[in-house]
């Protein structure tokens, strides 16, 4: 049965140094405010999974936490690169990032299969392309009943996956709907598990096709609201488009990263009050 | 006469590209700028697929990202991302994949992922895979659009991120990749066809303005023109008038094709 806590005492009993961490939310749903918290109690040597590290993992990449990127396009979306993880590809800043590299589609098999219980998973992906020769993780296979070659690639086994989701009940149980990208995977495919939600409720209204994680298969859930700022929980928040804009130039210069990190992370509260808006 | 600038002629002419009726897989930028112009111009049934699973988006502006709020709002159906992959990419359900890239050699591969001489320690680190190499895979054909210099368009890539005509006529059927391959390279100086034989790029059709010495001088290998070389025409008022609309976030006109998609 999923605990209901606070979000510090959830990351504090689920991610601890040298873990390996998977964050999903494929643009919706991201969980913004967890990872704060992860950064705010100073993990290190982090193996960060995620299909899209996108501002979330830039900011925990930047903060020092990260060891390793397991990842499959590290962008911020629509506007351009990621300033902190390139700095730390390119320059080796704060420290060298270990690059596993897939691609989506990769990432994606790759949950599934975890979350199946497999080894591995097989697509039709990775040919002619450079990836195998850089990356660990891929081989092909010769299909047992056509003989065709095909793609193999191994099982993600998270220590630990964080999800945001629109809402609980008081059992735990969980549930969200809108892009719902690859969290279920992660859910399952981890040893322990994490969901902020936007509310927690007494009864979770019927919705027919909104994914519920039953109680049972989550460890702790954490009432954050607007915890996917500055992604969007469908039906609660809107994506603030123009924090991803102002995230291009907060984040090129080390040291104005540092100067945000400072007041909205370090300096804010683990369980801070609804976002109002004020971007950066 | 009107003005207008080389990337609204760009964008306007990948617009073109796209058929009403097909299913296009959308890429992020300028792919996903002239997809939604398709569906505001010519194509109002264009079939807009993004890999956050929204199949049938029928937005009204043009999302930042491939999971704005109202790519899901307004879809057919939404699907988990694992989904959108295994079940609707890869068998070959899908018309068009469409792609931007950031550098293309002249069989169509595209690197997204680095510029440098080292992996490890590259140049310039790029965003890298994304959905791309599978879309390129399983897509009947692919349309890239991207922005046309020596830099761009290059002799040899330092990562081949996604494949597209390998390296040359039997590389696809080798490797197994199901889909066609590209069929248009849209550029903000003309337009780029594989030759049917060798698959190589060949300069199909220059924009008004533009001479084919400026076509060849910004492109990184020895590009070869088609003796059918065609000049396209300038885009129309309406066209342009619409791509500005659609950029500004202002929603079509009433007068415009309704926004349809299959749920009518």
């Amino acid at each position: 049965m999923a605990e209901i806590v606070t979000l510090a005492d959830a990351i504090a009993a689920t991610v601890h140094d040298g873990d390996t961490v998977a964050m999903e939310g494929f643009t919706h749903l991201i969980p913004h405010a967890a990872g704060h918290e992860v950064i705010r109690q100073r993990r290190r040597d982090l193996t960060l999974v995620r299909m899209t590290p996108d501002i979330i993992y830039d900011q925990l990449i930047g903060a020092g936490c990260a060891r390793k990127l397991v990842f499959g396009w590290a962008g911020n979306p629509g506007v351009g690169s990621l300033h902190r993880f390139r700095d730390a590809v390119e320059n080796a800043w704060p420290k060298a990032l270990e690059l596993e590299e897939h691609s989506h589609a990769g990432m994606a098999n790759r949950f599934v299969a975890g979350a199946s219980g497999l080894p591995f998973a097989v697509m039709r992906g990775y040919r002619g392309t450079s990836l195998p020769a850089w990356t660990t993780g891929v081989a092909e296979i010769t299909c047992p009943f056509t003989g065709e070659t095909l793609t193999a690639v191994s099982a993600l086994r998270p220590d630990v996956a964080v999800i945001h989701a629109q809402r609980a009940d008081r059992h735990g149980n969980v549930q969200y709907w809108g892009i719902s990208g690859v969290q279920k995977e992660a859910v399952l495919a981890s040893a322990r598990s994490v969901v902020t939600v936007e509310e927690v409720v007494d009864v979770l209204p019927p919705r027919p096709g909104a994914v519920v994680l039953p109680s049972w298969t989550v460890g702790y859930v954490a009432a954050v609201p607007g915890g996917a700022h500055p992604s969007y929980a469908l039906g609660y928040t809107e994506r603030d488009n123009d924090f991803y804009k102002a995230w291009d130039e907060i984040s090129r210069d080390r040291d104005r990263f540092g100067a945000w990190l400072d007041e909205h992370v370090y300096g804010a509260p683990a369980d801070p009050a609804p976002w109002t808006g004020a971007a950066c | 006469m009107l003005t207008y600038t080389p990337d609204e002629m760009m964008t306007i002419t990948a617009a073109r590209s796209m058929r009403n009726g097909m299913t296009c897989f959308v890429g992020i930028g300028l792919p996903s700028e002239a997809a939604n112009l398709a569906r505001r111009t010519h194509a109002p049934q264009l079939v807009l697929i993004y890999e956050s699973g929204t199949i049938g988006a029928k937005p009204d502006h043009v999302p930042l990202s491939i999971g704005d709020g109202v790519l899901a709002e307004t879809a057919d159906a939404v699907v988990s991302v694992p989904e959108i992959f295994n079940y609707w990419l890869q068998p070959g359900r899908i018309d068009v994949g469409f792609l931007g890239a950031a550098q293309l050699d002249r069989y169509g591969n595209i690197n997204t992922t680095m510029i440098g001489s080292s992996y490890d320690r590259p140049a310039v680190r790029l965003p890298g895979a994304g959905g791309a190499p599978e879309i390129a895979a399983a897509c009947k054909e692919v349309v890239v659009v991207l922005r046309q210099s020596r830099r761009t368009f290059a002799e040899r890539l330092d990562f081949v991120t996604t494949a597209g005509f390998g390296a040359g006529p039997a590389s696809r059927h080798e490797l197994g990749l199901s889909g066609g391959g590209p069929r248009l390279v849209i550029t903000d100086l003309g337009l780029l066809r594989p030759d049917p034989v060798s698959c190589e790029l060949v300069l199909a059709a220059i924009y008004p303005g533009v001479s084919v010495e400026q076509v060849r001088s910004s492109t990184g290998w020895d590009l070869a023109v088609s003796p059918d070389l065609s000049e396209l025409a300038a885009p129309s008022a309406a066209d342009l008038t619409a791509l500005r609309q659609l950029l500004a976030g202002e929603p079509a006109p009433a007068t415009a094709p309704s926004a349809g998609g299959s749920t009518t």
